[in-house]
């Protein structure tokens, strides 16, 4: 399921998932969080960017925990939990932040 | 693409049977693998031109190879007794969702093509060609079983849907038929090693990350001595222990991996996780394939040999030890290595019950007193393994551990548990995103049911052995408005209340 954008096609797999991962660039990622129904923020985009950075590391997502981990070391308890991540991302921090990011989804047993 | 919001069932603590609504599940489908998945897994691209002889031929092909395949065929007598034991059933209304229903889609095709009366009278005997119509009905309700068996059980004649949707499956699958979710996961075991496709070095990140989270829990306490390491990759350990890859990576499941590796640390044995073993669940049983149930089971074989390990351990994950039990000492077996006096593999659970019952764990009932547990028995642990030796030991031992970690614990209504329980829902493939629909309404039985507890003994931990289990729960509960915090395992309320260090 491929998608347009600003004049230009964006391969995407059924559930709207970049293919390609040097696809993505912050309009597309506003992009795809207007269809989410996301409203960027600073703290949306530190999300998305520690994503980002976990994933070339470690071509994968982080676990929540240290995503949660990181949110804290940065923006202290108020915002460094699992209920504030829900806030930025009602979807789920994991799913719906990843395909802003333009990473894969995480399939397994999670 | 904001996606519509699925009505759950209302709770009301009662689990009724639903007015019959035929089609009323047809829409909900999985996304098909594509020529990557297909090929990678040694099938087909794509359906096959002349898919239909193909598929026939196959089912030639099980008939003779699975007896009780055919004898399950024959023998259904349509008494109805399986009718309403299936969540998918009973959470959607839909006909072809009994499990009766369910066997007709394959029954009608078998009848036409290998019965005489169904050769002979067509349509008069029950029997329909295999079309296109019923091809999409097949892909459609054969991936709306979690392979559960809780039909199998209220059958009198012991006839097992579960094996005839494997069957389809593999039928299907021999013609370029899968689902994406199940196919792409099996493939990344065959490239990684494991379901979520994580590399030895996102593993150790994740481990390392959670021996830190422990220590500075433990200083937190003012505990300064306490060092709980998580092991990878070590040789000469006693225990390999194998769990699902969401234990390094989601939540709750992880905090039953802190639990194990407390255990072991109490307990003083050594033991390793393994990097190219990093998956205790195996995928390739939901599709009916021995060959990659077999392939993807061979990591494990190759890690117990590799780390010279002397005794297997599973963590908490359904089918894996369905699997387990019941398979690998054919599929990776003998195990001629490992040390005799354990059971071959053993599950974390019989582990730890037998550190507890020789008094080897200290255990703070009172840790957990903010909890009421109740527990969910895996279908897959409940009605096709066993645990301890003594009948019944996988119902008993998950709940002594529990009791011996808690001082609040109620069960649910007794025709909704052990041999009784309920799927979660999400089993044998359905736990992906666009089966939501089934999955919220395939969990309504057991939603119910607790609903009972939580009314009568405000309950407010579900525990469960299963990683499939735990996702979907946490995906689930939100929409019958109830907190996935209340989610966990059983190795989760042990790390709570477990208390390390020297003896007394
Ligand atoms: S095995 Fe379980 S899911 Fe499948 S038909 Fe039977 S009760 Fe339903
Ligand atoms: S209970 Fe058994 S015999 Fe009766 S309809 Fe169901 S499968 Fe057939
Ligand atoms: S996920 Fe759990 S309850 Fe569901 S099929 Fe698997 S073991 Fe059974």
């Amino acid at each position: 399921m491929a998608f347009e954008f600003n004049g230009k096609t964006y391969e995407a797999d059924e559930d709207g998932y970049l293919l390609n991962l040097e696809d993505w660039s912050e309009d597309v990622a506003n992009y795809i969080a207007s269809t989410e129904e996301v409203e960027m923020t600073p703290a949306h985009w530190e999300v998305v960017n520690f994503l980002r950075e976990y994933y070339e590391e470690y071509k994968i997502a982080p676990m929540i925990k240290i995503l949660i981990k990181a949110m804290k070391n940065k923006f202290g308890p108020e915002k460094g939990n699992n209920a504030y991540l829900y806030e930025l991302y009602p979807s789920g921090p994991a799913k719906q932040a990843c395909k802003i990011a333009g990473l894969p989804k995480p399939t397994g047993c999670v | 693409m904001a996606k519509e919001k699925i009505e759950a069932p209302k709770l009301t603590g009662k689990i009724e049977t639903p007015r019959i609504q035929p089609g009323a599940s047809l829409a909900c489908q999985h996304h098909k693998a594509n020529e990557q998945f297909l090929t990678g897994l040694g099938y087909p691209s794509s359906l096959v031109e002349n898919w239909q002889e193909k598929a026939i031929a196959k089912m030639g092909e099980l008939l003779n190879k699975y007896k009780s395949l055919k004898l399950y065929l024959d023998i259904c007598v349509r008494c109805g007794a399986c009718a309403d034991k299936c969540q998918f059933y009973l959470g959607t209304g839909d006909p072809k969702n009994t499990p009766v229903g369910r066997q007709e889609l394959f029954r009608k095709v078998y009848r036409r093509y290998f019965t005489p009366a169904g050769k002979l009278l067509g349509n008069l005997a029950g029997a329909e060609d295999f079309t296109e119509e019923v091809l999409k009905e097949w892909y459609v309700y054969f991936h709306h079983c979690s392979q559960c068996r809780r039909c199998c059980v209220a059958c009198p004649y012991g006839i097992d849907t579960a094996e005839i949707s494997m069957a389809a499956r593999e039928i299907m699958h021999s013609i370029g038929l899968g689902t994406k979710y199940v196919d792409e996961i099996i493939l990344k075991v065959f490239n990684f090693g494991n379901n979520l496709g994580m590399q030895p070095k996102a593993i150790k990140n994740s481990l390392d990350f959670c021996e830190d989270e422990m220590k500075e829990a433990y200083e937190e306490k003012g505990i300064m001595d306490i060092d709980v390491k998580i092991p990878m990759d070590v040789e000469g350990a006693e225990v390999l222990l194998v769990v699902p890859s969401a234990d390094f990576f989601a939540s709750p499941h992880i905090e039953s991996l802190l639990g194990y590796a407390k255990v072991f640390y109490q307990a003083g044995i050594s033991w390793t996780l393994s990097s190219y073993a990093s998956e205790a669940g195996n995928f390739g049983m939901f599709i009916g394939s021995y060959d990659g149930m077999q392939k993807v089971a061979s990591r494990i074989g190759q890690a117990v040999r590799d780390l010279k390990v002397k005794r297997l351990v599973i963590g908490e994950c359904g089918h894996a030890y369905r699997i387990a039990y019941s398979f690998w000492n054919t599929l990776i077996g003998p195990f001629d290595t490992l040390d005799k006096r354990y059971p071959i593999p053993q599950h974390i659970c019989e582990f730890t019950y037998d550190l507890i019952k020789r008094g080897a764990l200290r255990l703070d009932k009172e840790a957990n007193d903010e909890f009421v547990v109740t527990y969910h028995d895996s279908c897959n642990i409940a009605r096709a393994t066993r645990m301890g030796d003594m009948p019944g030991g996988q119902f008993e031992i998950p709940r002594s551990i529990i009791k011996a970690c808690c001082n609040k614990f109620v069960d649910m209504p007794q025709e909704t548990i052990r041999e009784n329980t309920f799927c979660c829902g999400g089993g044998a493939g359905l736990l992906t995103d666009e089966m939501m629909d089934i999955r919220i309404k395939g969990a309504m039985p057991r939603m119910q049911a607790l609903k009972q507890v939580i009314d009568s003994h405000g309950v407010n931990f579900f525990a469960l052995i299963c990683a499939i289990c735990k996702a979907q729960f946490t995906k689930i509960f939100p929409a019958y408005g109830l907190s996935m915090d209340m989610v966990g395992g059983v190795h989760q309320l042990v790390s709570r209340a477990i208390v390390l260090g020297a003896k007394e």
